[in-house]
């Protein structure tokens, strides 16, 4: 079996995110990092690979960005990937949901993966759609939010949570799981994993040498227009205790109930 | 011709609440733009009667497409509403807030080449076009989309509300649908499985809720003892559901239930977006979270930042103090 796991670079969680008002475009400088939602994604494909329920070839990390994604590319190589592939072209940015989506399905379709796995939300994003729209285009099923895999030959069976509980879902590979949060504890890298990173097969890759049609990605290629930028209306601000003197604290606690007749 | 085609799922013979909200919404919206709404109903069940669908008339729909195959996984009604739509014309696809509406509308999406847009909390008709307007980066800013052609537009959850039109059964039309090589790829072994036992949460006027901060699954026993203190109950959220500390019936947020209780207390809970849309109409939210930049805090009228395994216990002696007293 051969998985690639999509991996996306998002600002840290550290930094405030913002919108670059001269281009209407999320404002990407500053620190980055791995999405953490996608360590969840290589740790299962990890597992999988490490179960032995099935041989694993090879596990790719794929990704979408700038040149500075290499970067993520080599924090999922640390955590396991064997190598790595970067689609990464002037042409690409700013580009929708959908042209996100079939870029990335026209890098994954060279490799003929059996598995995609993928996090359930990039950080900045905030989707949760990528999976689908990469399997629309790739022919695959696809789940999201999975919390439970288990490998069986030739098919998955997955467990995650949808609008009425639980449900169990068997699914044939090829397939494209995104995987929730809730399914592993990831890794910490090894030094020398961390070390080892920038020595693994990475292939850097323009729109054209992944066969992406150029009309159907970036700001023209995409279907929706954002923009109008505005601040939600605002919520008076809460009041905020510092908990120091956890006596103090309490009372102050209490006190405000009691002024809302909650106690 | 600009009419809007709505999901609307549903489960053991119950439409779903929010998907009615987007039948609403819909009907509200086609008619601003001249045109109709029209609701899809999927299912290979026999709860699914021609009653059910037609009782969406009562929301807004004017005709009902029933589509025979499986419902529960995203691929089979990707093939359905993509053939409604292709025969029909429909310009715009709607959803209500849930987990299915985002797997189908981002397929639906790249099936018909249309654009699409998540987490919606308002559309509105500007120059005869739907504009759906989006919160982002945590509720910090609204971003509008605008559809070069055709749209799906999926609600967060509660954005839209279910209003009944007073118009009567709508028309009923069953549709044939071939379904593609990966809606078969998949299959459902079981559907809605509870985990845990059924605890009433909707029913409270207090609750206190936990969260991956409470650290471990024994963490919840503060929180039950605040709670019965309070006399309320305690709820949670996804993350330690998932993770099986405590009942999927406790669970608030877009895949568990929505409460709007006289106080929330909520103890090591960021406050993810997908939580705070089931518990932010409650009267009086207070937080405790160690990490001052928690987003909990942003909706919060009173948050303290500290270690919830110190102030529990202490606030819940307090409370029994009180209340004694
Ligand atoms: C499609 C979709 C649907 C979803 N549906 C839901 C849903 O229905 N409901 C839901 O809740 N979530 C849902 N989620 C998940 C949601 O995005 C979050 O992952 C989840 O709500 C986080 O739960 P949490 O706050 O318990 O955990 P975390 O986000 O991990 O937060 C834990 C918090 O505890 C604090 N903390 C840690 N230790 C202490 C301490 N000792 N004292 C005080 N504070 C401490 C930390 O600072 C942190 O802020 C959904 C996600 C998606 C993508
Ligand atoms: N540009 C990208 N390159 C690679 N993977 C991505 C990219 N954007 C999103 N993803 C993947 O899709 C998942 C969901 O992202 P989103 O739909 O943006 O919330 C992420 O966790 C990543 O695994």
């Amino acid at each position: 079996m051969k998985i690639c796991v999509l991996v996306k670079e998002v600002p840290d969680a550290a930094v405030e995110k913002r919108i670059d008002h001269s281009t209407g475009r999320m404002d990407r400088s500053g620190e980055k990092n791995l999405n953490p939602f996608d360590t969840h994604a290589i740790e299962a494909a990890m597992q999988i690979k490490e179960g032995g329920a099935v041989p694993v070839e090879e596990v790719v990390a794929v990704t979408m960005g700038p040149e500075s994604a290499v970067r993520a590319l080599h924090k999922a190589v640390s955590l396991g990937a064997d190598r790595s592939v970067h689609l990464s072209d002037e042409a690409l940015a700013g580009s929708d949901v959908v042209a996100t989506g079939y870029a990335l399905s026209k890098t994954l379709e060279r490799e003929s993966p059996d598995l995609v796995l993928l996090g359930q939300q990039s950080d900045d994003g905030e989707c949760y759609t990528i999976g689908a729209v990469v399997a629309e285009y790739l022919g695959m099923p696809s789940l999201t939010q999975v919390i439970k895999i288990d490998v069986e030959e030739g098919k998955l069976r997955c467990e995650r949570q949808a609008e009425y509980g639980y449900d169990t879902v068997s699914v044939q590979l090829p397939a494209v799981i995104s995987v929730g949060d809730a399914i592993n504890e990831p890794r910490y890298p090894s030094l020398k994993a961390i070390m080892g990173a920038k020595k693994k097969p990475l292939d850097a890759l323009a729109a054209s040498d992944a066969g992406v049609e150029a009309s159907r990605v970036g700001l023209d290629g995409s279907m929706v227009e954002c923009g109008d930028f505005t601040d939600p209306p605002q919520k008076e601000p809460g009041q905020i205790i510092e908990d120091e003197d956890t006596a103090e604290t309490v009372e102050k606690v209490v006190a405000w109930l009691e002024e809302r007749k909650l106690i | 011709m600009a009419d809007i085609l709505v999901y609307v799922l549903h489960y053991e013979g119950a439409l779903n609440k929010n998907s009615l909200g987007a039948v609403s919404e819909g009907a509200r919206l086609a008619g601003e733009l001249g045109g109709e709404a029209h609701a899809i109903v999927v299912g290979d069940g026999d709860d699914l009667t021609e009653e059910l669908a037609a009782s969406l008339g009562n929301w807004g729909a004017s005709k009902v497409f029933r589509a025979r195959a499986p419902e529960g996984l995203a691929q089979p009604v990707i093939d359905a509403m993509a053939k409604v739509m292709q025969d029909n014309g429909h310009t715009y696809a709607l959803f209500g807030g849930g987990l299915l509406g985002f797997e189908v509308g981002a397929g639906l999406a790249a099936r018909l080449g249309a654009g699409v847009t998540m987490e919606v909390t308002e559309v509105d008709v500007q120059d005869g076009k739907l504009v759906a307007a989006r919160p982002i980066l945590q509720d910090s800013k609204i971003s509008k989309s605008r559809y070069r052609d055709k749209g799906v537009i999926i609600g967060r959850l509660n954005a839209f509300e279910a209003r009944e039109s007073g118009g009567g059964p709508a028309t009923v039309e069953d549709v044939e649908v071939e379904l593609s090589s990966q809606a078969t790829q998949a299959t459902m072994v079981q559907r809605g499985e509870q985990r845990g036992e059924d605890v009433d949460i909707e029913g409270a006027d207090f609750l206190v809720a936990g969260g991956r901060g409470l650290g471990k699954p024994e963490g919840f026993q503060m929180c039950e003892e605040l709670a019965n203190a309070l006399g309320g109950a305690v709820a949670a959220t996804r993350a330690v559901v998932d993770a099986g500390w405590y009942p999927y019936s406790t669970q608030i947020g877009q895949t568990g239930k929505t409460v709007a209780p006289k106080l929330y207390l909520a103890a090591g809970i960021s406050g993810a977006i997908q939580h705070k849309v089931g518990m932010q109409n409650s009267e009086n939210i207070v937080a405790i979270n160690k990490d001052s930049n928690a987003p909990i805090f942003e909706f919060s009228d009173l948050g303290i930042v500290g270690d919830l395994n110190k102030i529990l216990p202490k606030l819940t002696e307090a409370v029994k103090a009180k209340k004694g007293s």
